[in-house]
């Protein structure tokens, strides 16, 4: 028998077990299959989006940028003013779970609070509008990457299952249900093998049986006939001796003869 | 795969050159937290290569920042790096500058895309 089996003894029982194990694992793989193909769907359907988001957010940028620049060129360097107000995150992500086909994937959403007196001192000579407006453009901007982080974690997230997916269903077809089926054959085989076992020595019971019968049934035979042929010789004997000594039939034994005839002088 | 929320995870991460960062900070990502360690980088032509990569491995090893925004210039020079990071959370999200507009063919993540695809 080729191939790894699982270490069973060959009862009809165990057959039984191993038939259902059998079943279980062929169902477990095309539900697995399936799953792995839903999610390749589902996959390649937010690798499309990504592509456009990331082209999208490229001008959305560009603009973001100039407006910066305008910025710049209205008030001047601001980025060290900028830098040193930074001190507590006014635009924060929260992460919730939503459920796509089976998987748990994470998804943020931008959280802006209100932004306290953060940048109050900033444009406080000239460009005060400038810069509330590129902020908001800004924030705008911010916004759509993080929905674009969010598509982006959900892809790397899925890849790894769709991956473990496929290791899963390939480990089920070429390992285990083929373990499954050797050791189903080699019962089968242990099985038959007892039953020709069995079969044979009924067969050579019979056999012995039969011969023992006519064994004795010749020994019987042999007795009877043997039985026969000693009365008949003592019959034959005792008949000769009342007629005299005329016509003797061979040797007479004497000591067999019982009926002496009297002496009569 | 763990089922943790990652509720905690609240920050945008940045490393990009100067202008940038201003944009970015002026939408509010910018925290500098209780030990002084900002959430942001800012680089210019004296930034060396390892300060890079280390700001960028520190950050992805902190627990409070869900995503890292890079200027594709900036992770051009940190290709190795990004290559190797595999990790769902933070995730890394390469953005144009004013100077290099954005390259889908550079971008790590799409790389691994067309991995899988052969597109």
């Amino acid at each position: 028998m080729s191939g790894a089996r699982d270490n069973v003894f060959p009862t009809r029982m165990n057959l039984t077990v191993t038939k259902t194990r059998l079943k279980g694992a062929q169902t477990g793989h095309s539900l697995l299959k399936r799953k792995s193909e839903a999610l390749t769907t589902r996959f390649r359907v937010i690798v499309r989006k990504i592509e456009d988001a990331k082209l999208k957010m490229g001008k959305v940028m560009q603009n973001a940028s100039f407006s910066l620049a305008e910025v710049a060129y209205i008030t001047g360097d601001i980025s060290y003013q900028v830098r040193e107000s930074a001190k507590s995150a006014t635009f924060k992500v929260g992460a919730k779970q939503e459920n796509v086909s089976g998987v748990m994937l994470p998804a943020f959403e931008s959280q802006v609070q209100a932004s306290g007196g953060q940048f109050e001192l900033t444009g406080l000579g000239r460009g005060g509008q400038q810069i509330q407006k590129t902020r908001a453009v800004y924030i705008k901007a911010v916004e759509m990457l993080v929905e674009l982080a969010s598509l982006q974690t959900a892809f790397v997230i899925l890849d790894e299952v769709i991956k473990l997916t496929n290791r899963r269903v390939n480990a089920i077809e070429y390992v285990i249900i083929p373990r499954i089926e050797n050791t189903i054959s080699y019962i089968n085989s242990e099985l038959d093998e007892l039953d020709r076992e069995e079969f044979y020595r009924l067969k050579k019971i019979q056999g012995k049986k039969k011969e023992r019968a006519a064994n004795a049934q010749r020994e019987l035979e042999r007795k009877a006939t043997e039985k026969l042929a000693v009365a008949d010789d003592s019959n034959d004997d005792g008949g000769n001796d009342n007629h005299g000594a005329a016509g003797s039939s061979g040797t007479r034994n004497i000591l067999s003869e019982q009926n002496d005839s009297d002496i009569i002088f | 795969m763990s089922q943790v929320t990652h509720k905690s995870r609240t920050l945008i991460a940045a490393i990009g050159d100067e202008d940038t960062i201003t944009g970015l900070l002026l939408a509010g990502i910018g925290d500098v937290d209780a030990h002084q360690r900002a959430n942001f980088l800012v680089v210019d032509a004296k930034t060396t290569q390892e300060q890079i990569e280390e700001a960028f491995t520190s950050f992805s090893r902190r627990k409070d920042i869900a995503i890292i925004l890079i200027n594709q210039h900036i992770a051009e020079d940190i290709r190795g790096v990004l290559d190797e990071y595999k990790a769902a959370f933070p995730t890394v999200l390469e953005i144009p500058s004013k100077d290099h507009p954005y390259d889908p063919l550079k971008d790590s993540v799409l790389k691994r895309v067309q991995l899988l695809f052969g597109e």
